[in-house]
């Protein structure tokens, strides 16, 4: 069973666990995905990767705590084990010289686009890096992100730190002044996904998403990843998750993230009713208002 | 051991019926339906066997189980040693037992059958009857296993045929790894058949039985995606089986089937079988229970979705089918028991388009009747759409059951091997070697959504080629 080495808490919902897996490690590439399941009545989720250490056979994931198997996985303390972790998930991202690469990260969506502008760097691209988060505290990687990006745009909806307002803005305003950028990868919440592709296909510069549909099996056998991309339908786990930005059918993405509703809500306030559960204070704050 | 009766008097004994849980009480559970046989009742059972000389019962299994011998152990009360006898050409009586379509294979076969009143040997019954027993009473043997040969062998996917190989491969002292990439081995029998027809359990039990011979499980590991196969020979593979199963799912192509509450067969039954989201919120995954279910298909699948919807709560369960009846590939045991438990038919009916709500959650069905045109290829009467004969049915969940295609993975990372234009895999059926040295394939990679016990034969056949090809071109 893949060893947890680091869970430790980065934001107010953000947490950063680190899991050996050298193997799996060993073939994963930016952009790729990984599965993992914390017990045995656990739910497969999906976390994007976010960091590769070849040398050590060390992934990193970053998550939000959004509901019950996401609050359970704070749970695992340093040295204990995920009952599974399979992967590398997905295509790869694409990875090419477009002269000026622009990656944009929203929320949680800054995670994984670390290893990506890694990879344009490595291509040799400029990069233009964009990351933005609801407010200051949510903000992380920031260091990372400045230490290979050439040019690097923080911003926050509240206005708490850096730009004040959304990623989207920054990235118009690039584009009104003329900057040539040959490739935009923009991963975060859904409506900023939305938002960003809308904007570019304006200025048509070619968009990548990355999108995050329910999942089970990760392996195109269930078909519960449908998206609609361009009127076709994909699985996003084994056709993406990297999509053209300017054909998602973000509507339907929208729609079908909402389709268990209920159950969540009923498994998260169980989870959080369970005895010693540590998490309740601040989780209801955040999450679950009301 | 029970004498011998005369062969007019074993003819007027009464074919045995397998106790089974009231359709009533079952619908909402789900515990196995059928009980299994007595012991008594399975001496009865075995004393109807005529014995015939040319064993007709024989051709009619896929794998030629000595079925005349293995039930007339059974009349010597030595259940154990009926079960090896199975296990000489099938490895996996107790899942056999429950699933195998045996009235179209040993029992059509079978001399008592013939005629209009005719009911065969209940072989199905017996076999899973000794392999219980087997099992219940902790008299599974250990079988010798042979010396190491110092190969090793890698098998992909752990359905029926991977198991079977696997099984046969270790026993003649190979070094057998399976790699699976779910987090349980078995394949369609722990992801698909539901529990209420295959118990986990007995998966279970005959996978930590390899486990005890000594074949190695990688689970989580999708090959292809970790090492290819290429790199699992430069790992130190000598030989690999391909039996990764026909796990690509259709969909029908018409509008509104990206609604939320339409799945196919296996995302429905891979929630509740393979992670138990009938045991909500016990366990964590979520599943749609809906009141009016539509499951779109005739064969087992949809059968066994059908009636997981029946118990997971729904008022009205529908096989929606665009043949009639007799077309349907279903067992007709599944289909007797969907009846007994108030499943509806809709035959000769097929959907046109699916309709939403305002939160993009299906909420009707668009369908036309059909009628039988002239024979297709199937040699099965087409079904041809009548004209202006649309209706709508009221659905909030439609499981769409119209069969699987092969998932492209290992094919697209393994140049040279061979496949067809549905995407399976060519092998040579004697040896089911494929058009790569070393590498072998069965199930339904190969033929395509077939049977369990088509694939475990496959799996004997290929197990048989690798030793021979381990063994004499492998040099060590
Ligand atoms: C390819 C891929 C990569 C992902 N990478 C990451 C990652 O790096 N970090 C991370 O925190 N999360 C990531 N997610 C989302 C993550 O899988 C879900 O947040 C997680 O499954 C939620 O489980 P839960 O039980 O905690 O919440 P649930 O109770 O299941 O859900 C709570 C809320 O979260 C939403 N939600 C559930 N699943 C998803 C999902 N797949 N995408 C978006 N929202 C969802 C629900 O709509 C609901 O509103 C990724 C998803 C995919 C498909
Ligand atoms: C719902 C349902 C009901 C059925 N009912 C019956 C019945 O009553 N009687 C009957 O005889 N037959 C029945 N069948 C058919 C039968 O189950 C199949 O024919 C049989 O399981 C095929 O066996 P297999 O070994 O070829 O593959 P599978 O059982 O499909 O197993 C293949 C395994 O390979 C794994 N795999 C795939 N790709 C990879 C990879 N790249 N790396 C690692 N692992 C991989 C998969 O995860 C899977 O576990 C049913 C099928 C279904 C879906
Ligand atoms: S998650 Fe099942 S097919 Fe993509």
């Amino acid at each position: 069973m893949p060893k947890v080495l680091d869970n430790v808490q980065i934001g107010p919902l953000n947490w950063k666990m680190k899991v050996e897996i050298p193997r799996l490690v060993a073939k994963a590439k930016a952009g790729q995905f990984v599965i993992i399941r914390v017990n045995e009545h656990g739910e497969r989720v999906p976390m994007s990767i976010a960091g590769l250490d070849k040398k050590n056979g060390v992934l990193t994931i970053i998550y939000q705590v959004v509901g019950k198997t996401s609050a359970l996985m704070t749970t695992v303390p340093a040295g204990g084990q995920l009952s599974d972790c399979v992967g590398p998930l997905g295509v790869p991202s694409h990875i090419e010289n477009w002269g000026t690469a622009c990656l944009v990260g929203g929320g949680i969506g800054i995670a994984p686009i670390y290893p990506i502008a890694q990879a344009y760097k490595e291509a040799g691209n400029k990069l233009i890096t964009i990351i933005g988060a609801r407010s200051k505290d949510i903000l992380f990687y920031e260091d990372e992100h400045r230490a290979i990006a050439d040019e690097l745009y923080v911003c926050t909806d509240d206005g708490t730190y850096g730009h004040h307002g959304f990623v989207s803005d920054v990235l118009k305003k690039l584009l009104d002044n003329g900057v040539k950028i040959g490739m935009i990868m923009a991963i975060g919440p859904l409506p900023m996904m939305r938002v960003v592709s809308n904007l570019t296909k304006k200025y048509n510069v070619p968009t990548w998403v990355s999108l995050n549909p329910l999942m089970v099996d990760g392996t195109g056998m269930c078909g519960g990843c449908r998206v609609s991309v361009g009127g076709e339908t994909k699985f996003a786990c084994v056709d993406g998750p990297d999509f053209d930005g300017h054909k998602v059918d973000f509507d339907l993405l929208n729609k079908r993230l909402l389709a268990y509703k209920e159950q969540e809500k009923i498994a998260m306030n169980r989870f959080l009713k369970e005895p010693g559960c540590k998490l309740a204070e601040s989780v209801k704050k955040f999450t679950y208002p009301g | 051991m029970i004498e011998k009766i005369d062969k007019k008097e074993r003819m007027k004994i009464p074919r045995q019926v397998m106790p089974q849980q009231d359709p009533k009480e079952r619908i909402h559970n789900f515990k196995e339906v059928p009980f299994g046989l007595s012991e008594e009742q399975a001496l009865v059972e075995a004393a109807r066997c005529l014995e015939c000389k040319n064993q007709p019962c024989v051709a009619g299994c896929p794998v030629e189980v000595d079925i005349p011998g293995f039930i007339d152990l059974i009349l010597q009360k030595d259940y154990a040693a009926a079960a090896r006898k199975i296990k000489e050409t099938n490895s996996l009586p107790a899942v056999c037992g429950r699933v195998c379509p045996q009235e179209e294979q040993c029992e059509m076969k079978c001399v008592l059958g013939k005629g209009k009143k005719g009911k065969p040997v209940a072989i199905g019954y017996l076999e899973r009857f000794v392999a219980d027993y087997e099992r219940d009473n902790n008299l599974v043997e250990l079988p010798k296993i042979a010396p190491s040969t110092g190969r090793k062998v890698a098998v992909v996917g752990s359905g029926p045929a991977g198991l079977t190989v696997a099984g046969d491969l270790v026993k003649l002292g190979h070094d057998v790894t399976i790699f699976e990439a779910l987090h349980k081995p078995g394949g369609v029998l722990v992801y698909g058949i539901p529990e209420f027809r295959l118990p986990k359990a007995v998966v279970q039990a005959e996978c930590d039985f390899l486990a005890r011979m000594g074949v190695k499980f990688e689970n989580s590991t999708i090959v292809g995606k970790m090492d290819t196969i290429d790199e699992l020979f430069e790992n130190g593979y000598d030989a690999i089986f391909i039996g990764t199963g026909a796990g690509l799912p259709n969909f029908m192509g018409i509008p509104g089937e990206n609604l939320i509450g339409i799945y196919s067969a296996n995302e429905y039954l891979t929630r509740s079988n393979l992670m138990r989201a009938f045991e909500f919120p016990d366990y964590d995954t979520p599943i749609i229970h809906g009141k009016n279910v539509a499951v779109l298909g005739g064969g087992n699948t949809a059968m066994d979705s059908v009636r997981t919807a029946l118990r997971l709560g729904a008022d009205n369960a529908y096989i929606v089918y665009r043949r009639s009846e007799v077309e349907m590939p279903a067992r007709i045991e599944e289909i007797h028991h969907a009846k007994e438990e108030g499943v509806q038919f809709h035959m000769l009916t097929n959907p046109v388009k699916f309709i939403g709500d305002d939160d993009g959650k299906v909420k009707a069905m668009e369908c036309i009747k059909m009628q039988l045109g002239e024979p297709d290829a199937s040699g099965r009467r087409r079904p041809v759409p009548i004209k202006g004969s649309n209706f709508t049915m009221e659905v909030d969940l439609v499981v769409v059951a119209i069969g699987n295609s092969s998932n492209p993975l290992i094919q697209k990372t393994t140049p040279g091997l061979e496949v067809n234009k549905w995407g399976n895999i060519v092998v040579d059926e004697k040896t089911m070697q494929t058009s790569r040295k070393a590498v072998y394939a069965g199930g339904d990679i190969v033929t395509g959504g077939a049977t369990v016990i088509l694939a475990a034969g496959a799996g004997k056949i290929a197990a048989r080629a690798m030793h021979k090809y381990l063994m004499e071109e492998v040099k060590k």
